[in-house]
């Protein structure tokens, strides 16, 4: 049924609003089956992507397809393939969970019986049994995403938009919503995610689309991306300011490069993997410098786009 | 796979034919918003509280002086006040409502749907509809307890209610507009509120329009609610005037005729 191989394409989509280009010239695609992170700060266009995309917006110029359907000549076949999530949860918090999920149903043109079974089935699946009948504003913010999750797979679309679907979350709650995302993938649903966490799209998706100011600025595997910017970044403290120097000198001759100074007590350096982690640990324990920070972890999206671009994201510069 | 999220069979083979689709997802919209009010039935209240508050205040303060007995002037008074329900009853929920939709995402959802833009906006409207029927059912039972006495036909009276309740729908879709345009479902409140003013007190609503002093009497002559009011008054009472009638339904057409096109404009466009 599908037409292509291609879950969604988009290829030099251009979108103005007004004087702003939100958008200026974006291609990215997913195959059938795939999850595609579109990875960018606030502000980068992604919102502006996905409603082009779930045939909300109408693209200035470009090629838009989705399930093979172009979204300019044929919106309405498009909606019956896809569904969306948006930035902020759309349930109604007057209705219960079931209700709103009847709802949906009953307007995807199931009949009665058959809109309460898939709720039923749906509200089992996200663990929403017990408070199926409660109305949504008693649920807790992790209760409403996976409601919205849910309202979007009544109609078993084939392609799901995702707009910053773990805002809000916390840790647990956020692998939950993680462990659905994947499930959905391994059905065989193509996902375009956005997010501004580079941790979720390397936890997600199978392909990584960067944007920043409406323009890709990279794109490839998790493995590609994080090859480009180093991988991983040591953070580190020195218990006491007078050693910054002699462990500053550590870090560069091991990691092969100066360490970035620039918020004075720290010292902050991508490397390629964690050898490089231990070998600084055990020079510095072989110097007798303490530590009262040390940290290894994936690049924040600010140092990833310092690598990409040479230049802070427009927030990191204002927070300046 | 037995838990599988979205199995292969697509939405098009297991749903059925969609003819007539929009009248029935206009249904289904309309119950959304009638649970919706059931649950939250502030809106609706205010529709009745208001009306009903200002029946009681005007009457003892305006009966004496202006008729000279309560009783006859609630014969006067009582018509004005069930045009006022029916108006508020539109003017202050469907309005605020689809803005708070357009708002926090779940027109998002909706447009995204594969069903026709108009049906929310339909399905709201049909609502309200019901809304009239209960504020103007429970004012009719206001008014009898405090007095007052239908002096027409039934079928009068019913024509009555039914000229409030058809302007109070057609007015309902400048605030559908006014909904869709505005920023905020606060400014859609204000401008309610703003308007409720000169629309429904600038009218016959308290007196004849000829004792309102001069500015006011020219306004109240051509206040499409004062022909409301007046048509109503007279069906009430008996004495069925053709004129006010026929200009109630003449600026309930026009009303429906510019408003309604430009709410479904505006709402089903796409940047
Ligand atoms: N309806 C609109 N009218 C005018 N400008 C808009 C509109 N929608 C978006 N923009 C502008 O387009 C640009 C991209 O916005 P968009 O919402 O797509 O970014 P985003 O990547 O989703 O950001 P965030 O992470 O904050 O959600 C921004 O500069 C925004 O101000
Ligand atoms: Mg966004």
């Amino acid at each position: 049924m599908i037409v292509g191989d291609l879950g969604f394409e988009v290829d030099g989509l251009i979108k103005r609003f007004g004087r702003t280009t939100a958008v200026d010239g974006v291609s990215l695609a997913a195959p059938h089956g795939q999850v595609l992170g579109l990875l960018g700060p606030n502000g980068a266009g992604k919102t502006t992507v996905i409603r082009v995309l779930a045939t909300l917006l109408h693209p200035d110029a470009g090629q838009v397809r989705v399930a093979g359907i172009d979204v300019r000549q044929d919106p309405a076949r498009v909606r019956r393939r896809i569904a969306l999530s948006g930035q902020h949860t759309s349930v109604d918090d007057e209705l219960s969970g079931r209700s709103n999920l009847v709802m949906i149903g009953r307007l995807l043109d199931l009949g009665r019986p058959d809109a309460r079974r898939r709720a039923g089935e749906l509200l089992s699946r996200f663990g929403l049994d017990d408070a199926a009948d409660r109305p949504v504003a008693t649920y807790s913010g992790g209760m409403r995403r996976r409601l919205d999750l849910a309202a979007s797979l009544v109609g078993r679309p084939e392609v799901v938009f995702l707009d910053e679907p773990s805002v809000g979350l916390d840790p647990g709650k956020r692998d939950e919503l993680w462990q659905m995302i994947r499930g959905l993938a391994q059905d065989g649903v193509t996902v375009l995610l956005t997010t501004q966490y580079l941790e979720e799209a390397d936890a997600l998706a199978d392909a990584i689309t960067v944007i920043n100011h409406g323009r890709v600025i990279a794109s490839g595997t998790p493995a590609d991306l994080k090859r480009e910017v180093g991988g991983h970044t040591i953070v580190l403290r020195p218990s006491d300011l007078s050693d910054l120097d002699p462990a500053a000198a550590i870090v560069a001759r091991v990691a092969g490069r100066e360490p970035d100074r620039s918020r004075r007590q720290e010292l902050i350096v991508p490397v390629a993997g964690d050898a490089e982690f231990f070998e600084i640990t055990a020079q510095l324990r072989g110097h007798g410098i303490d530590v009262s920070e040390l940290a290894f972890r994936l690049p924040s999206l600010d140092e990833v786009f310092l690598s990409l671009t040479g230049a802070p994201t427009a927030d990191a510069k204002d927070a300046v | 796979m037995t838990t599988s999220l979205s199995d292969t069979r697509s939405l098009s083979e297991t749903a059925r034919p969609s003819r007539f689709g929009i009248l029935r997802h206009s249904v289904v919209l309309a119950q959304r918003s009638l649970a919706k009010t059931s649950r939250n039935p502030g809106p609706i209240m205010n529709g009745i509280i208001t009306p009903a508050l200002f029946m009681v205040l005007f009457l003892y303060l305006f009966g004496r002086p202006v008729a000279g007995t309560t009783a006859e002037y609630l014969q006067y008074l009582f018509p004005g006040i069930l045009v006022m329900g029916a108006g508020l009853a539109g003017m202050i929920s469907t309005g605020s409502a689809i803005n708070l939709d357009l708002k926090n995402g779940v027109t998002d959802r909706f447009r995204s749907l594969p069903i026709s833009r108009t049906a929310p906006l339909l399905g709201s409207v049909l609502a309200d509809i019901l809304r009239y029927l209960i504020a103007v059912a429970v004012l009719f039972g206001i008014g009898a307890l405090l007095g007052f006495r239908i002096q027409g036909s039934a079928l009068a009276a019913l024509g009555a209610a039914g000229l409030a309740i058809m302007f109070g729908f057609c007015l309902s879709w400048l605030m559908v507009f006014i909904g869709v345009l505005v920023k905020s479902a606060d400014a859609v409140l204000s401008f309610s509120f703003i308007a409720f003013l000169p629309l429904q007190l600038g009218s016959s609503l308290a007196a004849p329009i000829d004792t309102l002093p001069g500015w006011l009497h020219a306004w109240a002559d051509i206040n499409p609610v004062t022909h409301v009011m007046n048509a109503c008054r007279a069906l009430l009472n008996g004495t069925p005037d053709n004129g006010s009638i026929g200009l109630t339904l003449l600026w309930s057409a026009i009303l429906f005729v510019v408003f309604c096109p430009l709410a479904v404009r505006a709402y089903g466009r796409q940047e």
